[in-house]
């Protein structure tokens, strides 16, 4: 029976190296992917387009303008003279957000009463709007703060430093990347596994097999390993792409990484085989797997923060193995952190990827007669 | 590993039973295949051929009754089974990426065949087919009936004592199918046993004996002069078509 591994083996990658599709896509999806994500992915939103309608026109109200475009966080899409002029250069989408100097700015100024000036926002998109309003309570303090100096006023302001550990320049990348790996794990072992082994049985060669002496143990682990190889490649070129394209930190044990990766492929192997023995084509193996694949990217905290998520909603999340690697992945890498913390998501992995296997082989030796 | 009972017959059941929920597809089944001998099963569409292949190969499990395959009983030894039977279906079983002598060395391997004896085996049936020359062709170019070829190849790369086929010649051109079965003679008269399903009567006619199913029981058995003077009829296929017939009417 141990014998027999190895030929499933051998047939396994003569196959792959033959079947340009899935080599393509076993290399060519990681690398799609981090670009997908990492370029595309944006949390932190800057450059909202802004109108201004100025009605002070004054060297003050320009200035306004000047701070509230040096925050970043505005780009001056243009300037508008009217209430609806500004209405419509927001409903067509030409600006996000509009700021409005009334005529009695200065006068207000000169007063020392304390301005108005108005900022219009969009926030049908809630976070370019929380990017909008911050950028304006920045301005508005920068800019008091440089009038009060001028007056003559003596300032103390509150200040609260902000130290952002792990990812001090808060880039979304650094974020992002490290869990592509566990969401491309996710969808290429679910997805290929399964297609591999329903396509065998479309062929009627699993059918051939079975009549062989070849032992289950031996088909499955033939089918299994190879893929095996393909998760740790598919993970290798995400995180080379990662350091060269985004220079995502590795702060932790890379070793500690691959190993503990393992548990993590076995368990998605073991989704893609039970997926094989409920589904008879191929296609519909490829839409079950991607009714798998998507709570993965919604719920795991991969791209929105868990902690965010209505407790049901967490409670999901807390059934997918991603959940617990997605912490591991940025734990090792962002942090730099080992066992020591990371035990118990390693422990959860490990029960998934035995619960799964387990489950998985019986229904398989079911199906396969 | 166990000695096979020692029996006169390759095959042998003995009310043998497979029911799909409600449906009876195979019903107390007394079926005897002698060793060396070219026994054809033929039956309307659904009548329990495939069934029963599929019990004797260890691929489903009977219901009830039992069967022994080459002295070994195939739901208490379906290892010993499948080490000692080659089985080939319409659907041929072969791997369309990999070339013509890379699926006869799988399925050599899977079959526990290693080195020098694997080559010689292999080399052995590409000349017997006439494979050589499409050797390293890909499986999946093959015309059907090459294929066909190939797949008796890749279920007979062990040389098997007893051999399962599974409606082996749907499909095929004419010529393919009058080499398909020279070869199969040639097979029994080295002492294979050989179980085949066939709907071409031209076909049964060539086998030393047929037995006839028709809704899961053997209705009839025989060589094929037997079952035709049995039946009252001049050709198998009168028998064949009287029998469905009367399979429909009732």
């Amino acid at each position: 029976m141990k014998s027999a591994f190895w030929p499933m083996l051998w047939k396994e990658f003569i196959q792959m190296r033959r079947d340009p599709f899935t080599l393509a896509m076993m290399i060519g999806i990681p690398a799609i992917q981090l670009m997908l994500f990492g370029y595309a992915i944006r949390m932190e939103v800057r450059h909202v387009p802004m109108v201004v309608m100025d009605e002070s026109h004054t060297a003050e109200s320009r200035e306004l303008v000047d701070v509230m475009r040096n925050t970043g966080n505005f780009d001056v899409a243009g300037v508008v003279t009217s209430r609806e002029e500004l209405r419509i250069s927001i409903e067509s989408g030409k600006a996000h957000a509009a700021l409005v100097i009334p005529p009695n700015y200065l006068g207000q100024l000169k007063r020392g009463r304390g301005a108005q000036a108005q900022l219009i926002v969009d926030a049908a998109d809630p976070l370019s709007a929380t990017a909008a309003i911050n950028g304006a309570a920045l301005a508005a303090t920068a800019t008091s703060l440089s009038l009060t100096e001028m007056s003559g006023g003596h300032v103390q302001p509150l200040e609260v430093r902000v130290r952002p550990w792990y990812n001090p320049d808060l880039k979304s990348s650094t974020f992002i990347v490290p869990g592509i790996i566990g969401v491309l794990l996710a969808m290429m072992l679910i997805l290929i596994t399964s297609m591999a082994i329903v396509r065998e049985r479309e062929r009627g060669t699993l059918e051939q097999l079975v009549v062989t002496p070849i032992g289950k143990t031996s088909l499955m682990l033939g089918k299994i390993v190879p893929f095996i190889v393909v998760g740790y490649v598919q993970m290798t070129v995400v995180l080379v792409l990662g350091k060269l394209l985004f220079d995502i930190p590795m702060r932790g044990s890379l070793l500690l990484l691959y190993v503990l990766t393992m548990a993590y492929i076995v368990a998605n192997l073991a989704l893609g085989l039970l997926v094989s023995t409920v589904t008879k084509t191929q296609v519909q193996a490829m839409q079950l797997s991607f009714f798998l694949i998507m709570p993965n990217i919604l719920l795991s905290g991969f791209m929105f923060p868990r902690d965010a998520m209505p407790v049901p909603a967490q409670w999901l999340g807390a059934a997918l193995p991603l959940t617990y690697y997605l912490t591991i992945l940025r734990g090792v890498l962002l942090k730099g952190i080992g066992m020591a913390q990371l035990w118990p998501e390693t422990l959860a992995l490990c029960g998934f990827a035995v619960g799964l296997i387990l489950l998985s082989v019986v229904r398989f030796t079911k199906t396969v007669g | 590993m166990t000695a096979p009972v020692a029996d006169a017959a390759a095959v042998r059941t003995e009310h043998l039973r497979k029911t799909f929920g409600p449906l009876v597809a195979v019903d107390s089944l007394d079926l005897e295949v002698r060793r060396g001998e070219v026994f054809g099963l033929l039956g309307p569409n659904g009548s329990g051929k495939t069934t029963t292949i599929r019990m004797l190969c260890g691929l489903i499990e009977p219901t009830s009754g039992s069967a022994m395959v080459a002295g070994f009983d195939v739901t208490r030894q379906p290892e010993l089974v499948k080490q000692h039977i080659g089985y080939m279906s319409q659907k041929y079983g072969l791997y369309d990426d990999l070339t013509v002598v890379e699926n006869i060395r799988f399925y050599a391997t899977v079959y526990g065949l290693h080195g020098a004896a694997r080559a010689k085996r292999i080399d052995e049936m590409l000349d017997d087919l006439h494979l050589r020359e499409r050797a390293s062709q890909r499986a999946g170019t093959l015309s059907g009936g090459w294929k066909q070829r190939l797949a008796l190849a890749t279920a007979t790369a062990h040389e098997p004592p007893v051999l399962f086929l599974d409606e082996p010649t749907a499909g095929v051109d004419p010529a393919s199918r009058r080499e398909f079965w020279t070869r199969i003679h040639a097979l029994a008269a080295a002492g294979t046993t050989i179980l085949v399903t066939t709907h071409y009567m031209d076909e049964a006619a060539q086998c030393g004996r047929l037995g006839f199913l028709s809704r899961g029981h053997l209705i009839a058995i025989g060589t094929p002069e037997d079952v035709v003077k049995q039946f009252g009829k001049t050709t198998i296929e009168d028998v064949f078509v009287e029998l469905q017939n009367r399979d429909e009417k009732r």
